[in-house]
């Protein structure tokens, strides 16, 4: 520990910490953009700027060593002058267009201009009119709103391992943009909306799909139903503006009832058949001699990515659709004929954390006869703007349960949402299947947690099992590089695209922290901790429709309705 | 530009690193022409860069295209003596008449447009270069008729 004078009063810093780093503990609120908590330092936008007494200028405080005995201002009438000013440059070219803008509220850009006092525009710079790129099913990126920050090339390079973007061009032609300046669509983009996250302005959003909701509730031909994904439910009420980590399922569904959808399907239902599905293939794999070590397939930005940058690992794949997919499957190839109803009238919605499912939705093997199964997919925030639109009031909602059959769930199927759920899941029913007891302790500790790489090795039965769980893409590479130099301890690999899991997906509430992601994480647990039903292979629901209609895992109508098959991409990468 | 040439200029920067991008860019335009998006991914495994990287390295210069000449290759000068002699509106009737922003080139193949900063006959201003040979002080006019001398060749080329 070093000390240091900050506006007179002095404070603590670390070794190596830096100026910035010290100044926030002590609740000293500087102002950042490019800066990324985690990821070094690149001083670009010099927005965090403080005096330090005998340096020259102004120093930046996100990059700037705090060291002993140093004396810094952070709110001297220089420094303030100096981070207006950038703001106002940032302006210049900027478009008014707050009313209109997705990011309106949640902007770090307007937050900065009405803090630092930004009353009237003082520079007036060329507009850069450069086209929207709606071409992606998942992310739609307006470069007139970018302040060139450069924050989801650094998060798409480091922390996804995919660098689907960077700066292109020079001095006032710099944009970002993918290789070729090419529509997102035909990038190594996949599609994961981790930039958006990280995004300070309006400059990238998920492809909204609000509208086309809105106008099928309101079409009387139509029967609408919806489906919501494990972690959607601990993430909704932070856009109602409560603290993370609270559980409004039963609200939300209240929820869905009174905008009119016919069903509430809960994809945590389909969690559990994946599992059903999952653990059979895994079985078969070991018996057979087929290839390991499986890796999940329930996250289709991971799936992209193998189908990009590894094809060589599309065999590791398991051939099973995601939850999502196999809950619209079922909807429109079982629950729709029995219902009576012509699948092409039934419009299936699907609520998820993420923006990659958007693009999952749309390929073309997700369509038989080019009927879709999922029709449209929203994000957590696009729920939480429909909820607005229509004038509920969520939190004074009287909770009310999911509909029959595909609502029933169990706590296996839920805690999918976070890192290392489905693996605990898996574990959990496949010590059934091979053993025929249950696992005497459910929680499976090594597997928890916020940590990218996380391992397991398990004995179950007579079975030695090697076990890893990865999220955020780049820990997934790495993983993929031991395999490819030879590492042959694994049996099955649970990848999820985002850092965390689905509880930090791409379509999550804006502005939330890593502690917010934490404590949904914990809501999900604990969910787990307080139900009785918390294995897979005993969710009634998914035992009826084996005996009703799917016959056993991997049968023939399971195979027909609930897998599917991958496809390397021709893309630059 | 075959494989096997960009094959053997990659072989001539074996186990080279990033600071070896733009000499390899610039051997393999020389070479091709342009950057073709093969060449791009390929020098990117070679190098293990993101083609967006190498994009973003290769438009931060005015040196490098990403389509392949036309036929006829315009090469316009923005160097300031041009510059002063009124290069920018010669830029912005091309820009009109070709129907071409500056890298580009026509679908049919005939133009391709470029800007360099400065060919070295500053007094001769504004100055354009046509597949190496050399127009001085042409002016929007002047370089309507080249233009449209060159698609009158096309066309007695046609019909013969
Ligand atoms: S990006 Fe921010 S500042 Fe720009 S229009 Fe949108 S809300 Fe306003
Ligand atoms: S969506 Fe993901 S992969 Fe695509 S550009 Fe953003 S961070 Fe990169
Ligand atoms: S798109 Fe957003 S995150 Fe990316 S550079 Fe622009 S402002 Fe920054
Ligand atoms: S936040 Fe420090 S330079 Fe941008």
């Amino acid at each position: 520990m070093i000390q240091f004078e900050a506006d007179g009063k002095t404070i603590e810093a670390r070794d190596g910490e830096t100026i910035l780093g010290a100044l926030r503990r002590e609740g000293v609120n500087v102002p950042t953009l490019c800066h990324m908590e985690g990821l070094s330092p690149t001083g670009a936008c010099r927005l965090c700027v403080v005096e330090v007494e005998g340096a020259p200028g102004l120093v930046p405080s996100c990059s700037f060593p705090a060291s002993a005995g140093m004396k810094v201002k952070t709110r001297t009438p220089r420094v303030l002058e100096a981070r207006k000013t950038i703001v106002e440059l940032l302006l210049s070219n900027h478009p008014d267009d707050c009313l209109y803008c997705a990011r309106s509220g949640k902007c770090d850009l307007q937050t900065l201009a009405r803090d630092l006092g930004v009353r009237q525009r003082t520079y007036r710079g060329a507009r850069n009119d450069r086209p929207l790129d709606i071409s992606s099913p998942s992310i739609t990126r307006d470069p007139d709103k970018c302040v060139l920050c450069g924050r989801c090339v650094r998060v798409c390079e480091e922390i996804q391992g995919v660098a689907a973007i960077d700066f292109i061009g020079r001095g006032s032609k710099t944009t970002v943009a993918t290789a070729f300046d090419r529509g997102l669509n035909v990038s190594s983009c996949v599609n994961c909306g981790q930039c958006i996250l990280v995004c300070p302005t309006g400059a990238l959003t998920e492809h909204s799909n609000v509208e086309a909701v809105v106008a099928a509730l309101a079409d009387p031909s139509k029967t609408v139903v919806v489906q919501h994904a494990p972690s959607v439910s601990v993430q909704l009420a932070e856009e109602f503006g409560i603290k993370a980590g609270l559980d409004v399922d039963g609200k939300m569904v209240a929820a869905f009832r009174r905008m009119g959808f016919a069903r509430v399907f809960d994809t945590s239902f389909t969690a559990d058949l994946t599992i059903m599905e999952e653990a059979s293939e895994l079985a078969h794999r070991v018996a057979t001699g087929g290839v390991l070590p499986m890796m999940t397939s329930c996250s289709p930005g991971w799936i992209k990515f193998v189908e990009t940058f590894y094809p060589d690992f599309m065999p590791n794949l398991s051939s099973c659709k995601s939850p999502q997919q196999m809950m619209g499957a079922i909807i429109k190839g079982f629950w729709a004929p029995n219902q009576k109803l012509d699948p092409a009238n039934v419009i299936s919605v699907s609520i998820m954390p993420c923006t990659a499912k958007k693009f999952e939705a749309e390929r073309p093997e997700m369509a038989p006869n080019h009927v879709p199964d999922v029709d449209y997919v929203l994000t957590t925030r696009e729920l939480g703007e429909l909820i607005r639109r229509f004038g509920l009031d969520l939190m004074a909602l009287e909770s009310e349960t999911a509909d029959t059959p595909f609502g029933e769930r169990t706590t296996a199927g839920k805690i999918f949402g976070a890192s290392g759920g489905v693996m605990e899941a898996a574990v959990r029913t496949a010590h059934f299947l091979l053993t025929g007891k249950e696992l005497e302790n459910l929680e499976i500790r090594p597997l928890r947690g916020a940590k990218g790489i996380k391992e397991l090795r398990a004995k179950i039965g007579d079975l030695e099992v090697g076990a890893a769980v990865v999220s955020g893409l780049g820990n997934a590479r790495q993983l993929l590089e031991q395999l490819k130099a030879g590492r042959k301890d694994l049996h099955f690999i649970e990848v999820m695209t985002c850092p965390g899991g689905c509880i930090n997906g791409g379509g999550q509430p804006l502005g939330a922290d890593p502690e917010a992601a934490k404590a949904r994480m914990q809501a999900l647990y604990k969910i787990d901790r307080s139900e009785a039903v918390r294995v897979s292979h005993k969710n009634t629901e998914v035992k009826r429709l084996y005996d009703d209609f799917l016959g056993r895992p991997l049968g023939e109508k399971s195979h027909k309705l609930l897998h599917t098959h991958y496809a390397k991409r021709e893309t630059v990468i | 530009m075959s494989t096997m040439d960009l094959e053997a200029i990659l072989k001539k920067h074996a186990g080279a690193k990033r600071d070896a991008l733009i000499p390899i860019l610039q051997e393999v335009q020389e070479a091709q022409g342009y950057l073709s998006r093969e060449a791009v991914t390929r020098i990117g495994r070679h190098l293990n860069l993101p083609a967006s990287k190498i994009f973003g390295v290769a438009t931060f210069y005015n040196q490098f295209r990403f389509t392949p000449k036309g036929k006829y290759h315009v090469m316009l000068c923005r160097g300031t003596a041009c510059h002063v002699k009124g290069s920018q509106k010669l830029l912005d009737s091309a820009v009109k008449l070709l129907k071409l922003k500056p890298g580009e080139t026509s679908r049919d193949k005939l133009f391709s447009l470029e800007i360099v900063a400065c060919m070295g006959a500053c007094g001769l201003g504004p100055v354009v270069n046509l597949n190496g040979e050399f127009h001085a002080a042409v002016s929007s006019r002047k370089f309507a008729k080249i233009v449209e001398d060159c698609r009158q060749k096309e066309l007695e080329h046609a019909q013969n």
